[in-house]
């Protein structure tokens, strides 16, 4: 026997107790840093926003859409090296409602360049037939761009509704009513984990002809550069372009308009936050409570032990482990558990969020915590422990 | 030299405003290798007495020398190692710990001291043979009866070989036979091993095995 082993016989004595302690403490650091991988999801979300591209939307508002004529426009600025559209569909899954995944209508001639280095074509068609690709198109594509009402789907999405190639996949439109239909022509794999595999690219020009009556407006832009370090001024000279058109635009780096949507969650991340430290608190509560009862009923004990010679501080140091094994076990658990669940599972919530992130800092964060709890919930009946009086504990109860 | 010595030993308890005495200049002196025995009505102070000698509490007034040692000048540190080499609790109640096995609670004195777990548990092994318990090391307290659980007891208090042993009604809480046990067992302790012996009853007859019996009354020598 070592003074581990006494801890760990200690903390045996009352199985149940400990154990449901333990397990306690797990969910919450499992709840907290699973809150924290929202935020660090958002966070890494703003990632995926390259400071080397530039997106150039509607001045007034996201919602307002811009002409197609000023494709040719922007591509024009010097330093513009290829412009491409990107236009939200906003579908639902007709057999599923609540199934939600992202639909984008892009121009793929230049979309699909432009993000080449954040996605990989892991899986597609063959070609009906030969034609020749648009510059820097992955051949891979071929069947994709000659298809109009082709797309190309994110792996987990892909895995998830158990698609195959060549399959017909049918949306609802919301925003542009009707039932659309859509064939499954490639899969790609984000190599930039933020660009997230649950979305749905397919032909804008589709989108163009039946949803909008060929009005051509797009959703935005995405500008990629020649010269990245221009970035500023090429904004400035877009924006300047269109200042007195119709529809005055707004042009900032990717990563800043990845932003601008984290911003509209608003107070949303406090909240979580807000949340997260309520139930440690919880927590603490019910550890400090589990051990003040544990000290309580071995007050006896303690005086038998301070008999045998054992000191104010190696009590103390006992009833701290004893705490601490418990937070920190229960804690380290929780912790490594929502990121290896999390993030073993690519938990998107419902396609609410890319697949979620828990950072190491977060893990790391929810450990620290654990300790706290630890210390702060045995640290008084460490104490009070360490402080009785023999002659006091060893009076049997009243 | 006395193995223990008190000198004119004062002890008040404070309850609210109330002083209440319970030993008033007491003197005793206990040879090396003595085996005394420890009378009285309740509320005398020999328990008293007893936690003064062993360390466990303070004289009001007075001096508590334990092999030449003024416990008094010890801190609370220092006080509880002196107490850990030098004393020995044998409690009316046992005073086992329920999670611990046999072997395991006579280990935990070792815990306090610089030595391999395999020594540790070799000595601990050696106590309980001594008490005549070497066939229920991994018995739990509450498989032992009441005399087996003071054997424990005792080779708990024996293991890291103290000069004294301070007993409180050993055999207070124990049937006649068991009783009788525990007594040859002490008086063994006292004639092969040497150990100076406090013992606090209420028993004339486990009074009679000692070598001399001390009367107290309201917290004085009678």
């Amino acid at each position: 026997m070592n003074f581990l082993s006494l801890v760990l016989v200690n903390l045996g004595r009352n199985k149940r107790r400990t154990i449901l302690t333990l397990l306690s403490v797990t969910f919450a650091l499992f709840l907290f840093c699973a809150l924290g991988g929202v935020l660090d999801t958002l966070a890494e979300s703003i990632k995926v926003g390259s400071e080397t591209r530039l997106v150039t939307r509607n001045k007034i508002s996201l919602v307002f859409p811009l002409p197609l004529a000023y494709r040719d426009r922007i591509a024009a600025v010097p330093g513009v090296k290829r412009v491409a559209v990107s236009n939200w569909f906003g579908g639902r899954d007709p057999s599923d409602p609540h199934n939600f995944y992202a639909q984008f209508g892009v121009d793929a001639a230049n979309y699909m360049p432009a993000y080449a280095s954040d996605v990989d074509i892991i899986e597609a068609s063959a070609p009906q037939a030969e034609a020749p690709l648009p510059p820097d198109v992955d051949p891979k594509l071929a069947a994709f761009m000659e298809e109009q009402t082709a797309c190309v789907v994110g792996e987990t999405l892909f895995k998830r509704m158990k698609w195959h190639l060549g399959q017909t996949v049918k949306v609802d439109g919301t925003i542009y009513p009707g039932s659309w239909e859509f064939t499954i022509r490639a899969v790609y794999r984000a190599k930039n984990k933020a660009f997230g595999e649950e979305n749905m690219l397919f032909h804008w020009k589709y989108l163009d002809q039946h949803g909008m009556g060929g009005r051509s407006m797009v959703g935005i832009y995405v500008l990629e550069l020649s010269d990245p370090s221009r970035a500023s001024d090429i904004a400035r000279e877009v924006d300047a372009m269109f200042e007195n058109s119709s529809a005055a635009t707004r042009t900032e780096t990717e990563r800043a308009f990845q932003a601008g949507f984290v911003s509209m969650y608003g107070n949303v991340p406090f909240v979580l936050r807000v949340i997260g430290l309520a139930v440690v608190f919880a927590i603490l509560l019910v550890a400090a409570n589990t051990m003040a009862m544990a000290i309580r009923e071995r007050t006896g004990e303690f005086g038998v032990l301070k008999t045998l010679g054992f000191t104010d501080g190696t009590i103390f140091r006992l009833v701290l482990t004893e705490a601490a094994v418990i937070t920190l076990g229960g804690g380290a658990l929780g912790a490594l558990a929502a990121k290896l669940l999390i993030e073993g599972s690519h938990f998107n919530a419902m396609g609410f969020l890319p697949p979620m992130t828990v950072r190491w800092s977060t893990v790391g964060a929810g450990i620290a915590i654990a300790v706290l709890i630890g210390a702060v919930s045995g640290l008084i009946p460490a104490w009070q422990a360490s402080r009785l009086r023999i002659v006091q504990a060893l009076r049997p109860a009243e | 030299m006395a193995a223990i010595e008190l000198r004119d030993v004062y002890k008040e308890y404070q309850r609210d405003s109330q002083r209440i005495p319970v030993l008033s200049g007491l003197t005793l002196s206990v040879a090396e290798g003595d085996y005394v025995a420890l009378m009285g009505p309740s509320g005398s102070g020999k328990t008293t007495l007893l936690n003064l000698v062993g360390g466990i509490d303070q004289p009001s007034r007075g001096q508590v020398m334990v092999h030449g040692t003024d416990i008094a000048q010890l801190d609370g540190r220092a006080l509880a190692q002196w107490r850990s080499r030098n004393i020995g609790f044998i409690f009316q109640l046992y005073n086992l710990i329920p999670v611990l096995n046999a072997l395991q609670n006579v280990e935990l004195p070792l815990l306090l001291h610089r030595m391999s777990g395999a020594e540790r548990k070799k000595r601990a092994q050696t106590a309980l043979e001594l008490v005549g318990l070497s066939d229920r090391t991994g018995h739990f307290p509450r498989q032992l009866s009441g005399g087996q659980e003071q054997r424990v007891a005792i080779a708990r208090a024996l293991v890291s070989d103290p000069a004294v042993l301070l007993a409180d009604e050993p055999t207070g809480d124990l049937d006649r036979k068991s009783a009788e046990e525990i007594l040859q067992l002490l008086e063994r302790l006292n004639r092969e091993f040497k150990k100076t012996i406090v013992m606090v009853t209420h028993d004339p007859h486990a009074a009679e095995r000692a070598h001399r019996t001390v009367q107290l009354d309201k917290g004085v020598l009678s």
